[in-house]
């Protein structure tokens, strides 16, 4: 029997998913697939080659901004993260706002590099920690980047997986379905389809996510929050610090 | 040296005329926040703002203090202090002309603008509504290729690019480090505009583990001493985030009402540490 907070089960899973990736990039405002990234370096034996943007050790660049999109156009990164205010079930995600552009109601950043990214990069992991219905809906107000392509588009990337708060999903290109894969400890599959506005598809009988063995854990509360505080202090302290409640993983759940 | 550079603050913000395709950093790569305040203080007006590629508190401000008639950028955001609430309420009252990109789309209009170019193509982007809002971009076959759809770009040649750098040396040449993204703005635009927080003597260029990271003195048109020039924001190795002070912008900056009370707090206040 283990304890582990869901924070610790999203970067456990994380590492998971960018098993086998030689280089896994990670863009602004991500410190949980920051996380997940330095996790999987540590259990490729340090294989992995990992970029942080916005920090100074976990970071190689030395052509600016550019150089990240240069890399991904010359398949020189396997994986990165993407989110979303909405994400739809074709995995169209939107950073942009809702409502009728370009006055939407509300009014999120910007696309960042996703119109680009999404295209090019092979791995990419749509990360949404918020699983309900006005994140996860039927169809995206404004399609910062599309989920898939036309056969004649220039396209060797898109989505891979989602993972949320809730569980985690597959997305199959060809299909244009997300597939729920597993589901987190104290959630069910019911509790996720009243949360999510898109059809999908999932077996009978899904399976829980897999908890974070103790030497993951034991990386995660050592090592990784140590080097995730170089870039992201606050995240460290209140959430892979004592602060967050833990969660008990019992064997008999469901 | 033909041209004498070193100019004072006030000087330097005098070169951006009111409409200027003004070219901005990102927060990281050193933001000319003194400077933004003296431009904000002369009332400066209908910029057509570039974010290379994103902007922060810099580009919130000119929108609150009225000085952005147009905005170009991939997102404009105050990270983990949360949205940029000046830019979000023009947004919603449709006060502010937003042209959505996406950071390589900037990178790249500018790299044309660099190389006097008047387009370039971009991989990504078909399918996107990004590219469906800018009428000014453009989908080509490929000339080379056949049933290849490829986006294309027009040049970024903005008329002034103006950013924050921790020294200069007094022939004119400035010290950028790593941040090669300033090197291409001032590579596109017609003027650059440079604070520094000191001047250095020997020539930056002489030194061969530091000329490679310099912006030589041909692309830069006027330099001021700033110290803290781009506080509240970083400065590489040289000072963090001043979070009280961003945490303090974005709670006063949600209202108009508290925005305009920062606004006359923060111009006073730096006329007295002037």
């Amino acid at each position: 029997m283990t304890d582990y907070s869901p924070t610790e089960l999203l970067i456990a899973t994380i590492a998971h998913l960018l098993q086998g990736c030689r280089h896994v990039a990670v863009g602004a405002s991500s410190p949980v697939p920051g996380s997940g990234a330095l996790l999987a370096r540590l259990q490729s034996g340090g294989e992995m080659r990992v970029t942080v943007l916005g920090s100074l050790k976990n970071n190689f660049f030395t052509s600016g901004g550019v150089e990240l999109f240069d890399l991904a156009a010359q398949g020189r990164i396997d994986a990165f993260f993407l989110g979303g205010g909405q994400i739809d079930g074709e995995a169209n995600i939107n950073l942009v706002g809702t409502g009728t552009y370009p006055a939407s109601e509300v009014r999120w950043p910007g696309s960042f590099g996703s119109a680009y990214l999404y295209f090019l990069v092979p791995r990419v992991i749509l990360f949404r920690e918020e699983h309900t219905r006005r994140v996860m809906v039927p169809k995206v107000d404004f399609v910062s980047a599309p989920g898939t392509s036309a056969p004649n588009v220039h396209r060797r990337g898109g989505p891979h997986a989602l993972l949320t708060e809730l569980g985690l999903f597959s997305f199959d290109r060809q299909r244009r379905r997300f597939r729920l894969e597993s589901v987190h400890a104290g959630h069910s599959v019911e509790e996720i389809r009243d949360n999510t506005g898109f059809e999908f598809d999932c077996a009978d009988k899904v399976p829980l996510t897999p908890a974070p063995d103790a030497p993951t854990l034991a990386a995660i509360r050592g090592d990784i929050s140590t080097e995730i505080a170089e870039t992201y202090p606050r995240f460290a302290e209140q959430r892979l610090g004592t602060q967050e409640k833990t969660r008990k993983q019992t064997t008999g759940n469901r | 040296m033909q041209d004498e550079p070193m100019v004072s603050l006030e000087a330097l913000a005098a070169a951006v005329p009111d409409g200027a395709l003004l070219a901005v950093p990102k927060d990281s790569s050193g933001v000319a926040m003194a400077a933004t305040r003296e431009l904000v203080r002369r009332g400066v007006r209908g910029l057509h703002l570039v974010c290379v590629p994103t902007g922060g508190i810099q580009a919130d401000i000119l929108i609150g203090a009225g000085a952005v008639g147009t905005i170009e950028t991939s997102a404009v955001t105050m990270g983990e202090f949360g949205p940029a609430p000046r830019f979000t309420a023009a947004v919603r009252d449709a006060s502010l002309r937003v042209m959505d990109a996406t950071c390589p789309a900037v990178y790249a209009a500018l790299q044309a603008g660099e190389k006097g170019i008047p387009f370039i193509p971009l991989r990504g982007l078909i399918g996107s509504d990004v590219l469906r809002h800018r009428g000014d971009w453009k989908v080509v076959d490929n000339p080379f290729d056949q049933n290849d759809p490829i986006a294309l770009l027009p040049a970024i040649r903005p008329d002034v690019s103006l950013f924050h750098a921790p020294y200069a040396d007094r022939y004119g040449n400035v010290f950028v480090g790593r941040n090669r993204d300033l090197m291409t703005m001032a590579h596109a635009s017609v003027q650059t505009l440079v604070t520094v927080e000191e001047l250095v003597d020997e020539n930056l260029l002489e030194d061969p583990a530091r000329a490679g990271s310099t912006l030589p003195a041909i692309y830069v048109s006027r330099i001021a001493v700033a110290k803290k020039g781009a506080w509240p924001l970083a400065l590489g190795e040289n000072y963090p985030d001043d979070e009280a002070m961003l945490s303090r912008y974005v709670s006063l900056a949600c209202t108009a009402d508290g925005f305009r009370i920062f606004l006359e707090d923060w111009l006073q206040q730096q006329r007295v540490a002037a």
